[in-house]
């Protein structure tokens, strides 16, 4: 058990011990300031609740219309989904892709992976094949970027309004839901946690 | 001077995935060893990261150029059909008076790609004539760059709503342009640069020379 309160800080190396875990705590890198291990009260359960909610607000966020356009008796919806089949129609299928993987894929699967987790955690189970879903996790974390996406639909909507009379769709509450409700999982949830718990 | 107590100064190795320390065998030799906890191989630094960064690099450059000249949507109407590189955009929508959304172009699209590409630059640099140079704000640079790396992306989700409602709408056709592809991809490259970048090899420096000096 020795090596485990070691630890290596991931920006510069220096070696830290770790003397229990404080609930609530920080550990910062008394070198170079990187956080070591930040422990939250109650992180299994609220991770979990957050990530069940995340997954709703997911498929709320696609189900439904984003944004609606009027134009005289005019009135049609467009999906996140719909838009990107329209740059697959107009041959971009590459950009669409992008599209598809950064906005809708990956967040899915990151909060499925998360929940694959957790709920053998919270039954006091070692999660099965824990190595390859949390290295997948951590791999698709940094291109999961539907806050840039939401930038996205604002400069749009600003950018549209001058030439028609844009509506808010339910999705677009639901997607900004979502994404305090992904800031809030990337604090609570604690890799850290999933590693010793799912060890033994 | 004692070196510092770091992983590697004591034969230690951290696991990248799962951050458990393990201990180097007496030989030195670290290939092929994985992570008793996860099974990740384990290496001491990022492999070969200084060449793959570099490679990023300059391909991200590469990809920057026609991604600012070519033009990155091109809207028909009626009219007749007008292009627009990410440029000509930032300066009508200032003529326009929309200067908000010229700044968040602006800063997205140019701005952040730029100072990527130079603080990776900068920090390369910096690691391979072994500057001893506040590493503490080097490694503050590297994590800027990993955070903001992302933004850079939303011009392209702001041309696809624009497609497909303007597409909606009937009047007008709104399609991405070439720059479009070379952007996306630039922005991509430089995302896997950032990654590739070990930040250890700013503080590894610092121990240079200790022995001689
Ligand atoms: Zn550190």
């Amino acid at each position: 058990m020795q090596s485990n309160s070691l630890m290596a800080c991931h920006d510069c190396d220096l070696l830290h011990r770790i003397d229990g875990h404080p609930e609530g705590g920080t550990s910062i890198c008394s070198r170079c300031g990187a956080v070591l291990l930040s422990h939250k009260r109650n992180s299994l359960d609220r991770s979990l609740a957050l990530t069940i909610t995340g997954l709703i607000l997911f498929v709320m966020a696609n189900a439904y219309p984003l944004l609606a356009i009027k134009s005289g008796s005019l009135y049609r919806a467009a999906t996140l989904m719909g838009s990107v089949e329209v740059l697959y129609a107009a041959g971009m299928w590459q950009i669409g892709l992008l599209v598809f993987l950064t906005a809708i894929l990956f967040p899915l699967l990151d909060l499925l992976c998360r929940l694959y987790i957790l709920i053998p955690l919270k039954m006091n189970r070692k999660p099965w094949k824990l190595s390859f879903i949390m290295s997948l996790n951590q791999t698709l974390n940094p291109w999961g970027m539907m806050d840039v996406f939401m930038l996205g639909i604002l400069v749009s909507v600003v950018k549209l309004v001058k030439m028609m009379k844009v509506i808010p769709g339910v999705s677009l509450f639901a997607f900004m839901m979502l994404i305090l409700v992904l800031a809030a999982i990337a604090a609570f949830f604690d890799p850290h946690l999933a590693w010793e718990k799912g060890e033994g | 001077m004692n070196p510092p107590l770091t992983a590697r100064n004591v034969s230690m190795v951290p696991c990248h995935r799962c951050h458990l320390i393990s201990q180097i065998p007496s030989d030195g030799k670290l290939s092929g060893m994985a992570c008793p906890r996860c099974g990740a191989a384990l290496h001491q630094r990022k492999p070969d990261s200084l060449n793959r960064t570099w490679a990023l690099v300059i391909a991200a450059i590469v990809f920057y150029i026609p991604a600012m000249v070519l033009p990155i949507s091109v809207t028909t109407t009626f009219a007749g059909a007008q292009s627009d590189t990410i440029m000509s955009g930032v300066i009508y929508f200032i003529h326009s008076g929309s200067w908000h959304i010229a700044l968040v172009i602006f800063v997205a699209s140019v701005l952040v790609p730029i100072l990527k590409i130079l603080i990776l630059i900068f920090l390369l640099i910096s690691v391979q004539v072994k500057s001893k140079w506040r590493p503490l704000d080097s490694t503050r640079l590297y994590r800027i760059i990993e955070l903001i790396g992302k933004w850079s992306m939303v011009d392209i989700y702001v041309i696809t709503l624009m497609a497909a409602l303007i597409k909606l709408g009937g009047l007008a056709s709104f399609d991405a342009g070439p720059a479009a592809l070379y952007f996306g991809t630039m922005v991509v490259f430089t995302m896997f640069a950032a990654m590739s970048f070990d930040p250890r090899l700013i503080w590894d420096c610092m121990e240079e020379n200790h022995d001689s000096g």
